[in-house]
């Protein structure tokens, strides 16, 4: 009678509950599930750069023109290397959070402290350095002149090098002030009158012989088209209707405006995960430190976590890549 | 919860003695390919920006394999994913790089064929 018995004691069967499948706790699985979603999220982001860049191709801003600058020199153009500092600082933030996972497994509580508390550290660093480049790019460095098509023109002497428009602007008298939705009429306002006005600029650029004019447009070399004198003194006189100082989400003096959406879009999305990350990190730091996972027997929060840290720390190898670098 | 680690990278060519060495070795490694994506991405050499393969810059391509390697490393090593399971390993993987080679795929192709349409089409705004 044995054979048809039904047993139920099915415990040591894989679907039966009670074990791992693929070896991997539940939390683990789950962290996986996120970070594989949150991936595709990226990966829709960054593919839809590439369209826009495909789209105008021959007009896109190069961002190593756009990020040259570095905290505390002014007027060196070093491009990319804050970007690089900051990929550093995140790729070593990665390695003390998985020194921090080791030291868990070995149920060492000081060095698990330690190396996280270098980990939020780092953390915090790279959040303070995107506010720093987003600062920067908002405010802009030379400012251009924008034209009735949207696109921009920027200003050169006869060396090649970059002028500010204050530079060479002839100062006009005039009434202007910011005009602000309680006087006029009440849903036009301007967010802030530009430091100098576009008949400034013209005035300026007529009486200085040595400006050029560079457009947006790449020639076959990947270079910015430079126009002549006569072209330049015609395009700013037929074309342009006012002036750009900076970047925001409707006008950028470095080029398409959606170079600068995409920007802050991008990488604002990965630096809100850099803080939740940091958050995070926290919480399981004073956890640390309150001896809960000690008591628990196991450090494996430290390691879920970390898994979500070393995907941050992903994400941004490829903005880097895609973002400045391509 | 001592946990069994695979402490060989490049195929078991480089093999540490302990798992906080492999972490090392691989930071270094990263370092590496950061520093040379760094220095290519500001002295653009020329033969790197005039030559192109499959319609992209060989600058280009450079930079999205060493992304690649580091992507590589960081999943591999730092996620652990080296001491996974075979098939947790490919549930993650195969999903992404499918779906994401046919996002970038499909969108850039639509993009390219919008900028020819800008550039070259007599009708400007109908698609």
């Amino acid at each position: 009678m044995e054979a048809t018995v039904v047993k139920t004691g099915t415990d040591q069967k894989t679907w039966d509950g009670g074990n791992k499948p693929l070896n991997a706790s539940y939390g683990k699985m789950m962290m996986w599930f996120f970070i594989v979603s949150d991936a595709l999220t990226f990966s829709g982001f960054l593919a839809s750069y590439g369209f826009s860049r495909y789209k105008f191709i021959d007009s896109w801003p190069i961002a190593d023109e756009v990020f040259t600058h570095f905290p505390f020199l002014h007027g060196v153009e070093a491009p990319m290397y804050y970007v690089a500092f900051m990929t550093f600082i995140l790729i070593f933030s990665s390695v003390t959070m998985v020194l921090a996972v080791d030291a868990g497994h070995h149920m060492k509580k000081n060095k698990v402290i330690f190396y996280l508390f270098l980990t939020i550290i780092g953390g915090a660093i790279f959040v303070g350095s995107q506010a720093w480049e987003w600062g920067t790019f908002i405010k802009g460095s030379y400012g251009a002149v924008e034209t009735k098509g949207g696109k921009i023109l920027q200003f050169l002497n006869t060396e090649g090098d970059r002028v500010a428009i204050g530079d060479f602007a002839i100062s006009i008298p005039t009434e202007r002030v910011q005009q602000n939705s309680n006087d006029g009429i009440w849903f036009q306002s301007e967010s802030a009158a530009t430091s100098v006005s576009l008949d400034e600029v013209t005035a300026g650029f007529l009486a200085n012989e040595s400006l050029l004019i560079r457009t947006q447009y790449l020639d076959e070399n990947g270079e910015r088209t430079i126009l002549s004198r006569e072209e330049s003194v015609a395009k700013l006189q037929a074309d342009g209707i006012g002036i750009v100082e900076g970047a925001n989400l409707k006008h950028n003096e470095y080029g398409t405006p959606l170079f600068a959406d995409f920007f802050f879009f991008i990488t604002g999305f990965h630096g809100f995960h850099v803080f939740s990350g940091v958050m995070i990190n926290l919480i399981i730091f004073f956890n640390v430190i309150l001896g809960t996972y000690e008591r628990r027997g196991h450090y494996e929060m430290v390691e879920k976590v970390g898994l979500y840290w070393h995907f941050v720390d992903l994400v941004w190898v490829f903005v880097f890549t895609f973002f400045y670098l391509v | 919860m001592a946990q069994e680690h695979n402490l060989a990278i490049f195929r078991g060519q480089l093999k540490f003695k302990s798992n906080v060495s492999k972490i090392w070795g691989v930071f270094l490694l990263l370092s590496i390919v950061t520093t040379v994506e760094v220095a290519l991405g500001i002295t653009k050499p020329d033969f790197l920006t005039s030559n192109t393969f499959m319609a992209l810059k060989y600058l280009n391509w450079i930079f999205i394999i060493l992304t690649l390697v580091k992507a590589y490393y960081i999943t591999w090593d730092f996620m652990h994913m080296r001491d996974e399971k075979s098939f947790l390993r490919r549930i993650v993987v195969w999903t992404l790089v499918f779906y994401i080679a046919y996002l970038i795929y499909i969108i850039l192709v639509e993009g390219n064929y919008i900028f020819d349409v800008y550039k070259e089409g007599f009708v400007k705004f109908d698609f």
